[in-house]
């Protein structure tokens, strides 16, 4: 949030995705219920809305969880501000919490191999507090507003030393600090521990000289802590002074811009060829009532409801579509647009075939984004990886950047921002390659708001796009054989845009009365997924095999339409089938091409197993 | 009308509140006051938003309750102003002594955010007379700390007094006898847990809580304005 509201823009959304190990042991549930419950307490309390994201479970996160978090923000483009430290003679000047020990060397403990020792460096955790987080926000839009204000950041990482090193460098200049006079909540703290600290909620401003006041009445108003440390200099030196010592004098471009590039050596792993050589095939399935609900009690797959429940997400009074959808839509008050917003990333598909996964994972965000009446505009990534030293790890980084970077340009969404966490590994074992893609979209009318939910009996159900054979990373691999390996199923950005386009087209026009894309377990689990907590069923007819039920193939997309714009959404989109409709009378039923039905379930059995799922888990105290 | 929203370090649903008041009553005046405001006497109606005031350190609520206008809003509440808390605003007012009661952490111990079936008690308050007996709302909850509990006696006289308001369809925080709000013996101070401000448009998921702010608007009307 900090990065945002230094910015000058008021936070209006939070997202989240979180990987966790399967729920089967006390350690891994601990974490999650407190991971969940810690997202809640901060997000909650300052009253910036939680309004989607994913979680995933894994056996590869088992010793390093991640937790990625989004922020959205709005901002008016005349009070854009810049992290600088311009104006030789301004006052550099600190703003927000005290400084104490906590968090020295976060940074370096966040990017470093967890092992039994791990343990033992918890005061490398930073400790936040967001009531002091609302008053940093609410005192920093007012500051933002100040003509005297020159440059404003966060000290996120490596704190005092990255954010004055980093605002000294954008603007050309040096700084000069006296630590003395460095509000700190401990004694006796050194100038290392002070330039090192990770406190959180604290901001690093430089104002104009003369015009220091005006920062301090409005700090004061807040009651937070201020106090003028330093100056900007012409001598482009970072240069500490510790009582009356000079204790640091550094160049500020050796802190930020003379970073040493490593050449990694990269090597494909010999399992990469070996399975795209063998691809895998689901066994025979021959009760396809229990494969469906199998799946939907898959954590991956089952309703985030236990988690989202816990978010705060309707404070601000902007959210139209709720966590639970593709993508959350939040208006924005006063105009007739709304922006959508989801976070993705399949690591299962990276794992097997990194270029290809890194396609996949921006495709999939981008299709959250369209089902849900927007245009894709930008999208954040969380890069997470395991020992970039290990030249296989960097082949998976390589190669899935390299997809994701393809599948942003073809689908016009540039990166504009984002972070990365590497040395995911406990004992010696590195996560799966995890980018995490955070997107937003912009709803141009607020009349073309679509949510994934069917709307009524009667509606028509359409299927755009094919399934494939091909199984690598599926959610039914990993439950039949609970581990991956195989063919991940292709994508084709050209396909995939055009697809996308088509599809916002048509929701545009307004025939279109719920959309859903197509992601893990496939058809089946998106078709029940659009009557989820209804009143309502459906009835479809699909050939009884896996490859159309349960392939996860992308680029897909299932549809509701009112039966008298049938005609008109055939037109627009002569691709699409319709392979069946929506009834009152809440079952699930699937027919043959006979007219025989293997799959048929109440809507409120399906909805009660998919809910369950994830509570049941936490309950069990195996 | 001129309405009072009262804004202390850590509210939250004060803009939210601000335009449940301005956007769907036709109050001539609605304002936002610090907690540093002496006097709150020139407002016909005062509001109190939820959210985490002073972080919910120590308790929710138990800061708040000192800030300097707290003292105001209890001589107005004296003086039979409408004082409308919800979520941390109704935690606030039980600190205050204004409203009976208090909230413990939710049954679960976890926070909750859901929109609830909530059932109107009694429609013969200032804040219900749009609303009928035995209508049920639907309104999102947002708390951690919802739990409402108090002594047999205070529950008693609450039950005696109709002083009942709301009450959740089902059980959903573990409060006693499922109330979700309540009004002082006077009827002129309402505490309630559930949002209506977050329940005034249906594209947002529900307008259930329209009648609550017009009904408070009716009230200061039939009292104020003269009709030929």
């Amino acid at each position: 949030m900090r990065d945002v509201f230094s910015m000058g823009a008021r936070p209006i959304a939070l997202l989240n995705s979180l990987r966790f190990g399967p729920l089967d042991t006390p350690r891994v549930r601990y974490l999650f219920e407190e991971v969940v419950a810690g997202i809640a307490g901060y997000g909650n309390c300052v009253g910036v809305p939680t309004v989607g994201g994913e979680v995933q479970f894994d056996r590869s996160y088992d010793g390093n969880p991640l937790v990625n978090a989004m922020c959205v923000g709005l901002i008016d483009h005349s009070n854009l501000q810049k992290g600088v430290a311009a104006g030789v003679g301004n006052t550099v000047m600190y703003v927000g919490a005290s400084t104490g020990r906590d968090g020295i060397h976060g940074a370096t403990f966040a990017s470093e191999e967890l092992n039994e020792e791990s343990q033992a460096k918890r005061p490398s955790v930073q400790v936040g507090d967001p009531f002091t987080e609302k008053r940093v926000l609410e005192a920093c839009l007012e500051l933002v507003e100040l003509e005297s204000l020159v440059g404003i950041q966060d000290m996120g990482a490596a704190g005092l030393t990255s954010s004055s090193a980093e605002m000294a460098s954008k603007a050309g200049s040096g700084i000069n600090m006296n630590l003395n006079l460095v509000p700190q909540r401990e004694t006796n703290m050194t100038p290392y521990e002070m330039m090192l600290s990770e406190s959180q909620e604290r901001m690093l401003l430089v104002v104009k000289k003369g015009h220091e006041s005006e920062i301090e009445e409005i700090c004061e108003k807040w009651d937070l802590d201020v106090a003028s440390i330093g100056e900007v200099t012409d001598d482009r030196n970072l240069t500490l002074y510790f009582d009356g010592q000079v204790v640091a004098d550094v160049p500020v471009t050796a802190l930020t811009d003379d970073a040493p590039v490593y050449e990694v050596e990269s090597i494909e792993p010999v399992s990469f060829k070996e399975n795209q050589a063998k691809d895998w095939k689901p066994a025979s399935i021959t009760d396809y009532n229990e494969t469906l609900k199998d799946l939907l009690q898959r954590p991956t797959i089952a309703s985030k409801e236990w988690v989202y429940d816990q978010y705060d997400h309707m404070v601000q009074t902007n959210t139209v579509v709720v966590p639970g959808s593709d993508a959350a839509v939040l208006r924005i008050r006063g105009t007739k647009k709304a922006l959508a917003m989801t976070m993705d990333g399949n690591s299962r598909y990276i794992k097997l075939d990194p270029e290809n996964g890194g396609k996949l994972a921006v495709a999939e965000a981008a299709r959250n984004i369209v089902c849900s009446g927007a245009k894709p505009l930008a999208l954040t990534d969380c890069l997470n990886y395991g020992s970039p030293e290990q030249p296989n790890i960097y082949w998976q980084m390589k190669e899935s950047t390299k997809g994701m970077s393809d599948a942003c340009r073809t689908l016009s969404t540039p990166v504009i921002s984002g972070n990365v966490s590497l040395y995911n590994e406990t004992s010696g074992e590195a996560i799966y390659p995890t980018p995490i893609i955070g997107m937003v979209g912009l709803v141009e009318d607020t009349a073309h708001i679509t949510m994934q939910q069917a709307k009524q009996a009667g509606d028509l159900v359409y299927v755009l796009g094919e399934g494939s054979a091909h199984f690598g990373g599926s959610e039914l691999q990993l439950m039949q054989d609970d581990e991956i390996s195989g063919i991940v199923p292709k994508i084709d950005l050209d396909v995939e845009a055009s697809r996308q386009q088509l599809v916002l087209r048509t929701i545009q026009a307004g025939v279109v009365q719920s959309a859903h894309d197509l992601a893990e377990g496939g058809l089946a689990v998106a078709l029940t997924e659009k009557v989820m907590g209804t009143s309502l069923g459906l009835t479809v007819t699909l050939s009884k095999d896996a490859n159309t039920l349960f392939s996860e193939a992308p680029s897909r997309y299932v549809f509701t339409v009112k039966a008298s714009d049938a005609d008109q959404f055939e037109s627009l989109m002569p691709e699409a089938r319709a392979i069946g409709h929506i009834t009152d009378d809440a079952q699930v039923i699937v027919n043959d091409d006979y007219g025989q039905s293997y799959i048929n379930a109440s809507t409120e059995e399906l909805t009660r197993i998919w809910k369950g799922a994830i509570p049941c888990l936490l309950k069990s105290k195996a | 009308m001129k309405a009072a929203v009262i804004v202390f370090p850590g509210s939250n649903c004060d803009t939210d509140m601000f335009h449940a008041v301005k956007d769907f009553t036709a109050a001539e005046v609605v304002e936002f006051v610090p907690h540093t405001a002496n006097s709150v006497a020139d407002y016909d109606a005062i509001f109190i938003p939820g959210g985490f005031s002073y972080g919910d350190y120590l308790r929710t609520g138990a800061i708040a309750r000192f800030a300097p206008v707290m003292k105001s809003v209890s001589k107005e509440a004296a003086k039979g102003k409408t004082i409308v808390g919800v979520c941390n605003g109704f935690q606030i007012l039980q600190e205050a002594g204004l409203l009976p009661g208090a909230m413990k952490r939710n049954k679960d111990l976890k926070f909750i955010c859901r929109t609830v079936g909530l059932k109107i008690e009694n429609h013969n308050t200032r804040f219900t007379s749009e609303y009928a007996k035995g209508d049920v709302l639907q309104v999102p909850i947002a708390h951690g700390e919802g739990n409402f509990e108090c002594d047999d006696e205070a529950l008693q006289k609450l039950h005696d007094n109709n002083q009942i308001v709301f009450t959740y369809v089902n059980d959903v925080n573990g409060s006693k006898s499922q109330i979700a709000g309540i009004q002082n013996e006077e009827g002129n101070v309402l505490g309630m847990m559930p949002h209506p401000e977050r329940a005034m448009e249906a594209w947002l998921g529900s307008e259930d809580g329209r009648q609550l702010f017009t009904s408070v608007y009716r009230h200061w009307r039939e009292m104020n304005v003269v009709t030929n």
